[in-house]
């Protein structure tokens, strides 16, 4: 029987939403507080939602360890405790939490082999959160 | 249609074993738990029935006969027990929180009355969760 497993993992990063395409106007209009040329953080919450028959010899979807070190690995020790804004995949994308949310996406999407991935939500804040599900 | 999610909380302890594996699988597979002593968690159980909004009463489903069934089939049966030597799905199937799932979707799907059941999304802890949807 197919079943769909979620974890939620926890990260800390800093980002300023800026358009090269804008002018200095329409950045501070788009982007209001969040345009501080400084940049400023939140502590992330990505919520991994994978699928898959649950395996009758163990019982699962898929190991959480497998799912753990892959997240571990791939996506927190890329984005927590940095800037995204230094980030390559942000070189010209502007790091909203959609980009962030896709990006995040991708990488268990292309990597992560032991069950589906469905979807990928984010939180940026308690207040708002972020689905890509490809 | 409208949905309505109804939610409760039970505590339990289990431990991940199984006797076709050698010790030696069952630690590298279940790692921490696989201690036989088993270990607990505070279980949130929330589950969606669907249909549509009686006219009269304004209601999808009565919720206290919807509170009444998860306590009689759910709580009765899981809440502060050991789930691999006291409830019947786990006495040869591994309590994880995918089977605990799938459990309380059998227990409760022919029991609502008329509502249908859409979801069975359960907590392990705030941040491990499984749904299951009654797929095949």
């Amino acid at each position: 029987m197919k079943a769909h497993l979620s974890r939620r993992y926890l990260f800390s990063a800093s980002h300023r939403l800026h358009s090269e395409a804008m002018s200095t106007e329409e950045n501070q209009a788009t982007y209001g507080k969040c345009n501080n040329p400084y940049g400023h953080g939140h502590n992330y919450v990505i919520e991994i939602t994978v699928s898959g028959p649950v395996d009758a010899k163990t019982g699962m979807v898929c190991n959480l360890t497998d799912l753990d070190g892959f997240i571990e690995r791939e996506v927190l020790a890329r984005y927590d405790h940095e800037n995204l804004n230094m980030l390559k995949e942000f070189a010209k994308d502007v790091p909203t939490t959609e980009n962030l949310c896709i990006e995040i996406y991708e990488i268990v999407n292309r990597g992560f082999r032991h069950a589906h991935l469905e979807r990928v939500r984010l939180e940026e804040t308690m207040m708002n959160s972020f689905e890509y599900a490809g | 249609m409208v949905y309505l999610t109804r939610k409760a909380e039970f505590s339990a302890s289990h431990y991940y074993h199984n006797p076709d594996f050698t010790p030696e699988e069952n630690r590298r597979v279940f790692g921490r738990c696989n201690n036989p002593n088993g270990h607990g968690h505070n279980y949130t159980l929330e589950v969606t029935v669907k249909g549509e909004v009686d006219p009269r009463s304004g209601f999808v489903v009565d919720l206290k006969q919807l509170k009444e069934v998860m306590h009689r089939e759910v709580l009765d049966a899981m809440d502060h027990r050991f789930l691999n030597k006291e409830v019947p799905e786990f006495l040869h199937r591994i309590p994880t929180t995918e089977n605990i799932a799938i459990a309380i979707w059998q227990r409760l799907a022919t029991k609502l009355d008329k509502a249908r059941l859409h979801r069975v999304r359960v907590y392990e802890t705030p941040d491990l969760f499984v749904d299951f949807y009654g797929e095949a």
